[in-house]
C-alpha cells in the first residue's frame, strides 16, 4: 500500500512539475505584461509539432529541440508580443484576452491543417530502476530534475540579477520602473521570451506522456490556469506549488476515482479555490490592479 | 454609446428581423434553417453582450447555459410541458445558475469570471457526456418534436423571430430603464459609476445572470430547431464562437450581436471553398478586427456613416469607452 502510494506520488509530481512550468509562464505574462494568455496550452503544442516536424526533416532530436526553441522564441515570444499584444494592449486588457482566445483557435487549426488530426508519438526516455518496491522511471526523474533546475535558475535570475530585479519592478509598477530608468519595453519582451522557453521545455517533457495532438492545448492550458490560481498568482512558487498539487491530486483521482471524470479535477479545484480562497495557497490577498 | 436616437436602434433591429422574416419566403429550406440558427444564436449573443459589452466581464459559460436550456426543453417537452413553459423554465434555471456561479467569481477582481466559467463549461460538457441516465450521453436525445403549430421549417423560423423580437424589445427597455442606465454607466467608466453610487458588483452580477438566462432561452429554441441534442455542440467552442460574435459585431453596442451572429452563421457558407482553412481565416480576421477596430463592425459602420455625413474624415473614435 505504502509503495503504491509512493509510486503514484512520483507520477503525480512528475506530471505536476510540467504543469508548474506552464503555469509559471502564464503567471509571468499576467503579472509582468498584463497578458492573460488563453492560448497558453496551444503554446505548448506548437514547439511539440515543430520538434516532430524537424525530426521528420531528418534532424536528430538533439538538434530538433534547439531549433524548435528558436521557433518558439521567435513566434511565441517576439512575434506574439509585437504583432498581437503590443497593438491590442492599448485597447485594454479585456480585448487582449479575447484576442488570445482567437489566437488559440488560430493555432489549433493551423496545427490541424498542417500537421494533421492524429495523435503522434513523441520520443521519451524508457526504463528505470527499482528502489525497494518503488520503480523510478528515467522519464519522471528527468522531468523532476529539469523542473528543479529551471525553477531554481529562474528564481535566481529574478532575485539575484539586476535584469531579473528590473523585471520584477516592471511587473509591480511599470510607471515607477520607467521613472527609475528601467527599459520597461525590454523587460516585457524578456517576459515573453522566458515564457516561450518554458513552454518549449514543457512540450519536450509532456509530449512523451500526452502524445502530440493539435487540440491537446485546451486541457493543458486549463490545468495550467488552475495551477496558477490554486497556487496564488503573485509569485513563481505559487505556480510551482499549484502545479505539483494539481498533478498529484489528478493522478490519485485517476487511480481511485471514476475514469470518465479524470479531466474534471483541475476544474473542480479551480472553482473551489475561487469560491473559498481566491488568492490561492501562497498568494497575497491584495490583487494587482490591471 | 447609442449613436443617434435610441428609438432608431430599436427600429433598425426590428426592421432587420422583419426583413429576415420576409426573406424566408424566397429561400430554400436550408436558407430558412440558417436564418433560424441566426435568430437563435442572436438571442444568446444579446445575453453575452450584456455581460461582456456592458459589465466588461468575459463569460465562457454561455455554451453551458445554451446546453442547459436545450436539455431542459428536450427532456420536458415529451412530458407534456408546453413550449412556453420550458422556455420560461430554461431562462429561469440559467438565471439561477448565473447568480450561483457569478457571485463568488465576481467577488474578486480581474479575470476570475473568465476562469470560473471556462471551468464550468468544461465540467458541464463532461456531465452531459457521462450522465447518460439523464442526457442520453453521446447518443443524445433524438426526435425532439417542435411545438404545434410551428412544425414546418418556416413556421419554426417565425417562432424564433417572435422570441427574438420579444428579447429585442425587452433588452431595449432594460437598457433604457434606470437599471440599464446603470449598465451603461458601468460600461463607460466603472470607477465613476461606483463613485456615483452604482452598486458595481451587484449590477455586474445581474448582467451576468440575465445574460445566462438568454443563453437558456437560446438553448430552448435550439433543441426543437435541430430536433436532436448531444453534448458536442455545447462544448467550449460554442462559448468562444458566441464571444467572437459579440466582439465582431461590436461589444457594448445594441446592434452588435445581430451583426456578429449573421457573420458567424453566413461566413462558413461563403468560405466553404476554403474547407479546413475556414477557421484559420476567421480567427485571423477576428484578431485583425480587434486590433484595428475594437468596437466591431457596427462601430466601423458608424464611423463610415459619420464621415460621409460630415464630408470630412472623422476623428479616430476611441470605441466610446473611457
Amino acid at each position: 500500500m505504502f509503495w503504491l502510494l509512493a509510486q503514484l506520488l512520483v507520477a503525480g509530481l512528475a506530471i505536476g512539475a510540467i504543469y508548474a512550468l506552464i503555469a509559471i509562464g502564464f503567471s509571468l505574462l499576467w503579472q509582468g505584461a498584463q497578458t492573460v494568455n488563453f492560448a497558453q496550452g496551444d503554446f505548448v503544442s506548437l514547439p511539440a509539432f515543430a520538434i516532430l516536424g524537424f525530426t521528420a526533416l531528418g534532424l536528430p532530436l538533439w538538434l530538433a529541440i534547439p531549433a524548435a526553441l528558436a521557433v518558439a522564441v521567435l513566434v511565441l515570444g517576439l512575434l506574439f508580443k509585437r504583432v498581437l499584444v503590443q497593438p491590442m494592449l492599448h485597447h485594454g486588457v479585456l480585448q487582449l484576452a479575447i484576442a488570445t482566445m482567437a489566437l488559440s483557435i488560430f493555432l489549433e487549426n493551423v496545427l490541424k491543417d498542417t500537421g494533421g488530426a492524429e495523435a503522434y508519438p513523441f520520443p521519451g526516455l524508457t526504463g528505470g530502476f527499482n528502489l525497494g518496491a518503488l520503480f523510478l522511471d528515467w522519464q519522471s526523474l528527468t522531468v523532476l530534475a529539469v523542473t528543479v533546475v529551471t525553477v531554481s535558475a529562474l528564481n535566481a535570475f529574478l532575485s539575484r540579477t539586476r535584469t531579473g530585479r528590473a523585471m520584477q519592478a516592471t511587473a509591480q509598477n511599470p510607471s515607477v520602473a520607467r521613472l527609475l530608468g528601467i527599459d520597461v519595453e525590454r523587460m516585457i519582451m524578456l517576459t515573453f521570451v522566458i515564457n516561450a522557453v518554458l513552454v518549449t521545455l514543457a512540450a519536450v517533457l509532456i509530449s512523451p506522456v500526452y502524445l502530440v495532438k493539435f487540440d491537446n492545448g485546451g486541457q493543458i492550458g486549463l490545468t495550467a490556469f488552475s495551477a496558477a490560481i490554486v497556487g496564488g498568482f503573485n509569485q513563481v512558487r505559487g505556480a510551482v506549488v499549484g502545479g505539483l498539487l494539481l498533478g498529484v491530486v489528478e493522478t490519485f483521482a485517476a487511480t481511485y476515482g471514476p475514469d470518465q471524470y479524470r479531466t474534471a479535477v483541475p476544474m473542480v479545484l479551480l472553482i473551489l479555490f475561487v469560491l473559498f480562497r481566491p488568492h490561492g495557497l501562497l498568494g497575497r490577498r491584495e490583487e494587482r490592479r490591471v | 454609446m447609442m449613436r443617434g436616437r435610441p428609438g432608431a436602434l430599436l427600429a433598425t433591429a426590428l426592421a432587420g428581423i422583419l426583413a429576415v422574416g420576409l426573406l424566408s419566403f424566397v429561400l430554400e429550406p436550408y436558407g430558412v434553417y440558417l436564418l433560424s440558427l441566426w435568430a437563435v444564436y442572436t438571442v444568446a449573443a444579446i445575453g453575452l453582450n450584456l455581460t461582456l459589452g456592458y459589465a466588461g466581464q468575459i463569460s465562457l459559460a454561455q455554451a453551458t447555459f445554451v446546453g442547459v436550456g436545450a436539455y431542459a426543453t428536450a427532456l420536458l417537452m415529451p412530458h407534456g410541458w408546453p413550449f412556453g413553459a420550458t422556455l420560461a423554465l430554461a431562462g429561469g434555471l440559467c438565471f439561477g445558475l448565473g447568480l450561483l456561479f457569478g457571485f463568488p467569481a465576481l467577488r474578486v477582481q480581474g479575470h476570475y469570471l473568465a476562469f470560473v466559467t471556462l471551468a464550468l463549461t468544461t465540467l458541464a460538457f463532461l456531465v452531459m457526456r457521462n450522465e447518460a441516465w439523464l442526457t442520453g450521453g453521446v447518443q443524445g436525445i433524438a426526435h425532439i418534436a417542435r411545438p404545434v403549430p410551428f412544425t414546418s421549417g418556416r413556421a419554426f423560423l417565425m417562432l424564433c423571430l417572435l422570441v427574438l423580437t420579444l428579447v429585442t424589445v425587452a433588452t431595449w427597455w432594460l437598457l433604457r430603464s434606470p437599471w440599464g442606465r446603470a449598465f451603461i454607466a458601468l460600461r463607460e467608466n466603472p470607477i465613476r459609476a461606483a463613485s456615483l453610487g452604482v452598486d458595481v458588483r451587484g449590477y455586474t452580477l445581474l448582467s451576468f445572470a440575465i445574460g445566462a438566462a438568454l443563453g437558456g432561452v437560446c438553448g430552448s429554441l435550439y433543441a426543437p430547431l435541430v430536433q436532436y441534442v448531444e453534448p458536442s455542440p455545447f462544448a467550449l467552442a460554442l462559448s468562444l464562437s458566441l464571444l467572437l460574435m459579440v466582439v465582431v459585431g461590436g461589444s457594448g453596442s445594441f446592434l452588435g450581436p445581430y451583426v456578429g451572429a449573421l457573420v458567424a452563421v453566413l461566413l462558413p457558407e461563403w468560405l466553404r471553398f476554403m474547407q479546413d482553412y475556414y477557421l484559420v481565416v476567421y480567427a485571423m480576421v477576428v484578431m485583425l478586427l480587434l486590433a484595428v477596430c475594437p468596437d466591431g463592425l457596427v462601430g466601423l459602420a458608424g464611423r463610415m456613416l459619420d464621415r460621409q455625413r460630415r464630408g470630412h474624415p472623422a476623428e479616430p473614435a476611441d470605441g466610446g469607452k473611457a
